[in-house]
């Protein structure tokens, strides 16, 4: 190969290969609306809320039909099925023994309607409509003292819930800076 | 042979016991306890199911623990011939003489559990697959990955759908990694609690991994300017969700289909997961199925309700995501007896979430003075190190400790420096200095120096 070949098939190589790094590489198919229907995420401020609604006491029925088994007729916990006690707790966060509960320790409704619609009940994953969950939401929220019992919960008054340790929270991304003084 | 089941994990801890003469213990040195027989016949069958017919060489009628097949053992091995090749059907099987498995923590149900990495018993840096620690919020699914994909979508360009061929088409990289549940060690803020090293420390393995950079993603679906964090999902029954800070998944966050040189494992995230070097093993969302693309996290009940540190004065930390430089001896460890004073090599684990790990420090007594200890292999970022360090052990009490510096320049706090910041609430992201107690007659236990 001539030095002069030799350096032009250098020069097209390193194009091509320049060029494959800027385009995209092609892979992948473009996602519908159809395809991204299926899925949720719910943010504090009620991005991603379906439509629908749900009271307290529609939520009572759900509650006592798909949770009370594991979480408690009084939500009090069922530790022998692993569920959590959902109420309770307020003012134990500092103490020796904080008790951490949907009412006392979650900063954001929106967490609670999230969780509920991907993840409960723990045993029929995903089955409960939007209207369920919104009524099963608000029943847990009443029963915790943080929204009337007369209470309907839609996409516009979920995430007007103030949470009682909506404050209780801050960014902790960052090194632990204290730790450089520890020794002192 | 290691004890298993629900009851070990959160068992008081065992006063060190003398060798029982009868067991093969591992290096002499460690008191075994006998699974019992009818958990080893019911292990015995589920491995020998397929390998038995497949190969038809094994003996139903005699146990193997789980992960080999039972052979019979010649008198003399030179003397007979050994079994055909591919008599395992194709995909080996470890030794019927190798026993370690991984432990489960006592709760309530073993679909939202954990089980604990035999570290004591693992040989160099990296864990083998199948023993690698786990943790599940729904159980295990079985995904077909002809019929998985990941979306992402959100504040990019163009939304889009990968299949896991598509990902497999991607340049790919391969790196070792550690992953540690931020759980890890949580029994041990107020005092002593897990009898050994595979329930104080045992939420930590170590894989070599491989897939596609999110980079490598992100070129191809385009992000929004304002762009900020990313919702990982995945596709269990959990349908486990995490935010996390796109500048991380930009440096050096993974969508990983290979572990150890083959496929993950199905409860390591089969056919796809997460990996994010260095932080806390939840966001390694498994199964993963869908990457949002957002301007601010989501606030899911892991990262509020769970996976928050509670400080002294109630208000909890968000999105303590990194997990600090943290070391453990492995040998000599609690639970284990010292046979006679004499010549030992302390062993042990050393990792940062921050980098690689610069350097590891031994005490034998308690942490008054320290000497450094010879590094087995070459430090990687985020990725464990293998220690070790003489010592001649005179038959006196005395106190085992380690201690991780990072090539940031932190330093492993002690156990007061830590509670002192952070109080006894905070559960996760203890990685205090551990202290193993050497008694006079050799016995080895967990305690607080
Ligand atoms: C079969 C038992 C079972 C049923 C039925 C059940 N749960 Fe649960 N729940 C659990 C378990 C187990 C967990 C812990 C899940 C985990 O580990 O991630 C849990 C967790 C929760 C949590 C999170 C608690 C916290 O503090 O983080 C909430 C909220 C909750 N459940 C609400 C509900 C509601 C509402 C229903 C009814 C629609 C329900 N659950 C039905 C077992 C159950």
């Amino acid at each position: 190969m001539s030095t002069l070949k030799f350096g032009l098939a250098a020069l097209a190589l390193s194009l091509g290969a320049s060029a494959a790094f800027a385009e995209t590489l092609e892979v992948g198919a473009p996602a519908s609306d159809q395809d991204l229907a299926r899925y949720f995420a719910i943010q504090p401020d009620g991005e991603g809320l379906p439509p629908g609604s749900g009271t307290v006491s529609a939520g009572a029925k759900v509650y006592g039909e798909r949770c009370a088994a594991c979480h408690g007729d009084k939500l009090q916990g069922v530790p022998a099925a692993g569920g959590a006690p959902l109420v309770g707790g307020r003012g134990t966060l500092s103490s020796a023994k904080p008790v951490k509960t949907v009412e006392s320790y979650w900063p954001y409704a929106s967490t609670l309607y999230d969780f509920v619609w991907r993840a409960m009940p723990f045993d029929q994953p995903g089955s409960l409509s939007p209207d369920e969950v919104y009524a099963v939401t608000a029943y847990v929220l009443a029963k915790g003292g943080v929204i009337p019992e007369d209470a309907t919960l839609d996409a516009s008054s979920l995430p007007k819930v103030e949470m009682p340790n909506a404050k209780g929270f801050y960014d902790g991304r960052g090194p632990d800076l204290p730790l450089y003084n520890a020794g002192r | 042979m290691r004890r298993r089941g629900s009851d070990e994990a959160y068992e008081p801890l065992a006063a060190s016991r003398p060798v029982d003469e009868e067991c093969p213990c591992q290096e002499g040195m460690r008191p075994q306890a006998g699974l019992g027989r009818r958990q080893l016949l019911l292990s015995a069958a589920s491995t020998l199911g397929a390998t038995a017919l497949a190969a038809g060489a094994a003996r139903a009628a005699e146990s193997a623990p789980p992960g080999s097949v039972h052979y019979d053992v010649p008198e003399d091995p030179t003397k007979e011939q050994g079994r055909p090749l591919l008599a395992d059907g194709g995909y080996g099987t470890r030794s019927q003489f190798e026993t370690e498995v991984r432990s489960k923590a006592n709760n309530p149900t073993d679909l939202t559990s954990w089980t604990f990495t035999p570290l004591a018993a693992q040989i160099g840096n990296l864990t083998p697959s199948g023993l690698h620690f786990e943790r599940h919020h729904g159980g295990i699914p079985t995904i077909d990955p002809a019929r998985h994909e990941l979306v992402v979508h959100g504040m990019v360009g163009t939304a889009k759908k990968f299949s896991v061929a598509d990902l497999k088409r991607m340049p790919s990289v391969t790196r070792k990694h550690f992953i540690e549940c931020s759980g890890n060690t949580l029994t041990e803020w107020a005092k002593p609690t897990a009898k050994n090293v595979q329930v104080t420390h045992g939420l930590l393995s170590t894989s070599e991994w491989t897939g596609v950079l999110f980079s490598t993603l992100a070129r191809e679906v385009g992000l929004k300017e304002a762009a900020l964090w990313v919702l990982a999902e995945g596709a269990d029954a959990a349908v486990m969700t995490r935010s996390v800070p796109l500048e991380k998944l930009l440096s050096d966050g993974m969508i990983a289909y290979g572990q150890n040189g083959e496929a993950l494992r199905p409860e390591q995230g089969y056919p796809l997961r997460l990996l994010l070097p260095g932080y806390e093993g939840n966001t390694h969302i498994k199964w993963l199925r869908r990457l949002q693309v957002s301007d601010r996290p989501f606030m899911t009940r892991e990262e509020t309700s769970k996976y928050t540190d509670l400080m002294p004065d109630g208000r909890a930390k968000l999105f303590t995501l990194q997990m600090g430089a943290k070391s453990v001896i492995t040998f000599p460890s609690a639970d284990m007896m010292l046979p006679k004073p004499g010549l030992y090599e302390i062993k042990g684990i050393a990792w940062s979430g921050r980098g690689r790990v610069q350097s590891v420090e031994v005490s034998t007594d308690a942490g008054k003075t320290w000497r450094p200890a010879n590094i087995e292999n070459v430090a990687e970022p985020m990725c464990t190190v293998r220690f070790n360090c003489p010592w001649a052990w005179d038959g006196q009490a005395a106190t085992l400790q380690s201690r991780c510096v990072d090539e940031t320049g932190y330093v492993q706090p002690t156990r007061e420096e830590l509670v002192r910041l952070r109080g006894l609430n905070s559960v996760y992201h203890y990685n205090a200095i551990q202290s193993w107690a050497v008694a006079a007659d050799g016995g080895v236990s967990n305690v607080h120096a």
